[in-house]
């Protein structure tokens, strides 16, 4: 599916401040055999007096951007142009639950695709008896581990209540998992540290959904801002699949990778820093259009 | 070896010296016999009686008193210090002994800077399976955004340190490696001065090896990491986590040792790629920082966001090869515990043969081999988190010692290992040597031995590894050799290297040459400045409430009745700052005291260790007249003390500072408090409505009692109080003598004058100060004192803009 994505996230700030830094995780990057970029382009306003690219450990497209004078506002718009041929795996040549530690274990390496990167904590996910508890009730046994991926995914999607006032950007797992509600970034912190809990590498995708459902679908949750999902590392032949456990499905078709890393902090859409006191407002508007028929 | 055997030549203060069988000591070889390098020592200290030595010791520890030297314990209590614990006993190693620890921590220097250059380069050591990808991963001090980015000026590790002790078979074993932000070196100096107050006679000190070279070899690596493209000067900082680490007097006494600007992330910014420091003459380029602070910290936005104490994009300066940090970013991940498990093999394979000095023997439990070896030897194991970076006897509570858990739990070691092996490493439960310690007791004390390790410094020069030359030993608090003395709580002895032969003599200072010149004026940093301005500001506006405090309690003293309404109109004054005359002294002015402290804490590396001590000491006398002064005669009188106290600090202050652009400021600040503090003063006490008695008070208050007698000759009225406090030029208690200071100082300003116009802090003070030269006493009404208040707080925002952002 051929994809065009608009999406601007605006920042009033409540005291003009100098030396404004972001580091931006916006722009869509190529996914061998998942994801192809046509056209990207970021509109950063008021234009920076610095602005760099650049990839980080995890393969992401990263743009740093400097403004010098004071500014009280910021504006990030991108408009890209990209095709998605990501299927749900056909079949599954997952390694079983019980012998993925040793697939892992052979895994000697410290390249970013490697799962020892998302088995312990991470800065936002750390594995927590809660979620490791709620992770192996949903086990069975001979379960492969996209198996059991998709057993906790779903039975976190039924456990959780989407909600997008119980939770702020800064919620823990551990404080969405207790109240049961949260937004997609929640069911996706709580999914990873259930994962982890169980001895499956996982991690975090930030990106899109399509906004309007094919006919006949419902829409999804998530469309209208940014979205967010699962990856896990099932074994050494099947490597990395992806799992939305908001909208409990294999993140497929109707999904852009924008950044993958071990949690929200890895792939934060704007990083800022200021220094004058007071807060910020921002506002954030998302378009996925297809651009073929269904 | 063929010397005979020799008892301690003075029974009484060595008659408690009882060796460990199966621990070797640093006074005795392993045969009883004392060693030749301590001989002329034990030999000249044995003479000395026990008031002697208390004296001698007592000379160290003045020294370390006069000299400030603390270590801060985290607490949130400012004033929560404590002195250096000094054993003045130093631990005396011969020079071929201290060569041979050197050469084998050279070569484990350039094993872990290859190491380093490893696991953020092309990973082959856990490739080819000599370190578990599990164990680098799982690590918060490897750092993903050093992967792939080459250091500035090609090396990772510049400054490290190493803990090695003696093993019971008399070989050297270490312990630690300090690669993040190495501690102690400064104290070490400071162990240097104290013993030598207390051992200054000419032998042993001319063959004692010096300090002093090694930190000159090791600034001048730093000036030569600085150096931008083309050689262009850059400058070179200490980064600081700030007045609230444990070590932050030491990173004050540093960088005053070694000329380098001390700094705190907010000090720096980055612009284009550059690392700069904000200072009063705008950002200037920085070429290298010595950090203080863990790696993580440095940058919140491309490291740990929640840190406070970094700078945003140092992080982008780094990678695109415009600074130099020391050590390299994530070199933390090789103080890693379970490292030391992994290090003597990698030793084989990357140098092609056996590290010269082993390393504390560790397996990390990830392994299963490893993981039942700990198992079935956990009785001779201390078993803790791999991933700490902790020295290995300071284990925590969640570790296990010869077989029990700490936190004395019964529970299973075996289910742990299974459990958590990845997370844990066993490492062999060594025992130390014993050094002497001079002991107190009722009859005067003797020499006891305790357990000690070495702390050794390692700079990078362009000649190699230099290290320092002894200065600094843990000891243990109890006899015990084992690791467990070694926790907090012990104390610290210089080390003598003792060559055979005098000693060449290097000092820090440079040669004098025939072609000497000054050294151009040191950057300062605007944070720096701006907490110079704050301290004069804060510093005078408590001598102002001092003497208004005291004013009004000899009246009460005088009336007793404190309906009087001159008592009643300077209470009214003094509430409206925030001070409750219930209190003979007021927490609203410990409030200031504290505020001028913090202040002056974050400057100490600018001004004298007297001044600070003056300050703590006005503090704290003012702090315990809050329980025992009384109302009245009492009060007044405290107030008097705490007056000579605050014009002592001031003096001191002021006679010893020398004229750079930092005492500008704390003038600047001091200035313009008084200035404002005249002007609120003449408009309550010199208004129309004022009660009578007020401008006697105003007079009184403004410590221009005298000068008015002498001047006017005739009883206070409105216009002589109003012309001797407000427009007289040469009564520092004028408000005109004080605009007329501002105007001096910010003339001597940096870009007092751009392009030949007044800057906009000079335009604002020009028309303050001109006006008062031209005004009448009349003129200047309440309302005009108000409006004055108004410009001097403009005054204030100016300089702020100008200079302390």
């Amino acid at each position: 599916m051929l994809y065009e994505i608009r999406l601007a996230i605006d920042y009033d700030y409540a005291a003009p401040s100098d030396h404004i830094r972001n580091l931006v995780r916006l722009l869509p990057s190529d996914i061998p055999g998942r994801q192809r970029v046509l056209s990207r382009l970021l509109t950063v306003e008021p234009m920076p007096d610095e602005r760099r690219e650049a990839i980080d450990f995890f393969g992401n497209s990263t743009t740093s951007v400097t403004w010098h004078a004071p500014i009280d506002a910021v504006s990030f718009q991108l408009a890209a142009k990209v095709e998605r041929r990501a299927a749900p795996p056909a079949s599954d040549l997952s390694a079983l639950l019980d012998r993925l530690p040793d697939e892992i274990a052979a895994q000697q390496s410290l390249a970013p695709e490697v799962p020892h990167h998302f088995l312990g904590a991470s800065p936002r996910v750390a594995p927590m008896t809660e979620t490791t508890a709620f992770a192996r009730k949903q086990l069975a046994a001979g379960m492969t581990a996209q198996q059991a991926v998709v057993a906790i995914g779903r039975a976190l999607n039924r456990a959780m209540t989407f909600d997008a006032e119980a939770t702020t950007v800064d919620t823990s797992a551990r404080e969405a998992f207790a109240q049961r509600r949260g937004v997609c970034q929640d069911f996706t912190h709580i999914m990873i540290a259930a994962l982890r809990g169980i001895g499956i590498p996982a991690g975090y995708v930030s990106g899109f959904l399509r906004t309007f459902p094919p006919p006949g679908k419902p829409r999804l949750e998530g469309a209208d801002a940014m979205h967010a999902w699962v990856r896990a590392w099932v074994g050494f032949e099947a490597g990395w699949i992806e799992f939305d456990p908001t909208n409990d499905q294999f993140a497929g078709e109707d999904y852009v990778t924008i950044a993958v890393g071990r949690d929200y902090s890895d792939v934060a859409p704007v990083r800022g820093v200021m220094r004058t006191a007071g807060g910020h407002e921002t506002r954030q508007a998302v378009d996925v259009i297809p651009l073929e028929k269904v | 070896m063929t010397e005979p055997a020799t008892t301690p030549p003075a029974p009484d203060l060595f008659s408690d010296y009882r060796l460990t069988p199966g621990v070797a000591d640093e006074l005795f070889d392993a045969e009883g016999r004392m060693r030749p390098v301590w001989r002329r020592f034990v030999d000249r200290f044995s003479r000395l009686n026990r008031d002697e030595i208390a004296a001698r010791f007592e000379r160290g520890n003045l020294y370390l008193r006069d000299a400030g030297v603390f270590f801060r314990q985290y607490s949130n209590d400012p004033l929560q210090e404590r002195e250096w614990p000094l054993s003045h006993i130093p631990v005396i190693l011969h020079e071929d002994e201290w060569q041979g620890i050197c050469d084998g921590l050279a070569q484990r220097a350039d094993l872990l800077e290859e190491v380093m250059a490893d696991l953020y380069g092309q990973g082959r050591l856990v490739r080819d399976g000599h370190l578990p990808a599990e164990l680098i991963a799982g690590s918060r001090q490897w750092l993903r955004p050093m992967v792939g980015v080459p250091p500035r000026g090609g090396h990772y590790l510049h400054f490290l340190a190493f803990e090695v002790g003696r093993s019971p078979d008399g070989s050297w074993l270490v312990l630690g490696d300090r690669t993040q932000a190495p501690s102690g070196a400064g104290f070490a100096l400071e162990n240097r001065m104290a013993t030598g107050r207390i051992f200054p006679e000419r032998f042993p000190r001319a063959h004692i090896h010096r300090l002093a070279g090694f930190f000159g070899a090791y600034r001048e690596a730093l000036q030569r990491l600085a150096q931008g493209a083309g050689g262009r000067e850059r400058a070179a900082g200490i980064l600081t986590p700030g007045p609230h680490n444990d070590s932050y007097y030491e990173h004050t006494y540093i960088a005053r040792y070694l000329g380098l600007m001390l700094l705190e992330g907010e000090d720096l910014l980055v612009e284009n790629g550059q690392a700069m420091v904000r200072t009063i003459e705008g950002p200037q380029p920085l070429g290298v920082l010595w950090r203080r602070i863990d790696g993580a910290f440095a940058d919140p936005l491309e490291l740990d966001p929640s840190s406070r104490i970094g700078t945003p994009g140092l992080m982008e300066a780094v990678r695109l090869g415009n600074l130099a940090l020391v050590n390299a970013l994530g070199s933390g991940v090789l103080e890693m515990r379970a490292m030391m498990a992994f290090l003597p093999r990698i030793a084989e394979v990357l140098a092609g043969a056996p590290l010269k000095l082993p390393n504390i023997a560790t397996w990390w439990c990830g392994g299963d081999t490893e993981r039942a070896y700990v198992r079935d030897n956990a009785a001779r194991m201390m078993i803790g988190p791999a991933y700490a970076c902790d020295l290995p006897f300071d284990i925590g509570a969640e570790s296990a010692l010869g077989g029990a858990f700490r936190d004395g739990g019964t529970r299973s070691i075996t289910d742990w290992l299974e459990r958590e092996g990845q997370g844990l490493v066993g490492q062999e439960a060594v025992t130390l040597s014993t050094t002497p310690v001079w002991v107190d007791a009722e009859d005067g004390g003797r020499v006891e031995p305790r357990p000690m390790t070495i702390r050794i410094f390692a700079a990078r020069t362009p000649r190699g590894w230099r290290f320092m030359q002894g200065g600094y030993a843990r000891i243990g608090k109890t006899g015990d050799a084992t690791a467990l003395a070694m926790q907090r709580g012990g104390s610290v002895a210089d080390v003598w290297v003792v060559s055979d032969r005098p000693v060449p003599q290097e000092t820090l200072a440079p040669r004098p040459t025939p072609d000497f010149h000054r050294a151009t004026t040191a950057i300062l940093p605007s944070r720096a400045a701006d907490n110079l301005y704050w301290l004069g500001r804060y510093v005078e506006r408590s001598e102002d409430a001092i003497r208004l405090i005291r004013a009004y309690h000899l009246r009460l003293a005088a009336t007793d009745n404190p309906n009087d309404a001159r008592l009643l109109r300077l209470d009214e004054f003094l509430t409206g700052y925030g001070y409750d005359l219930e209190e003979p002294v007021p927490a609203a002015l410990i409030d200031r005291l504290e505020a001028a402290r913090s202040c002056a804490g974050k400057v100490r590396d600018r001004f004298s260790t007297d001044g600070w001590a003056a300050l703590n000491d006005m503090l704290k006398t003012a702090r315990r007249m809050t329980t025992t002064a009384q109302p009245g005669d009492d009060a007044a009188r405290a107030m008097s003390v705490l007056l000579r106290k605050i014009t002592g600090f001031s003096g001191l202050v002021h006679e010893n500072m020398y004229r750079f652009s930092g005492w500008r400021f704390l003038s600047f600040g001091r200035a313009l408090e008084r200035a404002d503090s005249l002007a609120a003063l003449l408009a309550t006490f010199a208004d129309a409505e004022a009660p009578e008695g007020s401008l006697d008070m105003a007079v009184e208050v403004a410590d221009s009692v005298i000068t008015h007698q002498r001047r006017y000759r005739v009883e206070t009225s409105r216009d002589t109080v109003v012309d001797l406090l407000a427009l007289d030029a040469d009564n520092p208690r004028a408000i005109l003598f004080q605009v007329q200071r501002l105007r001096y100082l910010a003339e001597a300003l940096p870009n007092a004058r751009e392009n030949g116009r007044l800057t906009a802090l000079l335009r604002a003070i020009v028309p303050v100060e001109s006006a008062l030269l031209i005004a009448t006493p009349a003129e200047i009404d309440t309302d005009r004192l108000c409006t004055l208040r108004g410009e001097l707080a403009g005054i204030s925002d100016l300089i702020g803009a100008a200079y302390l952002r």
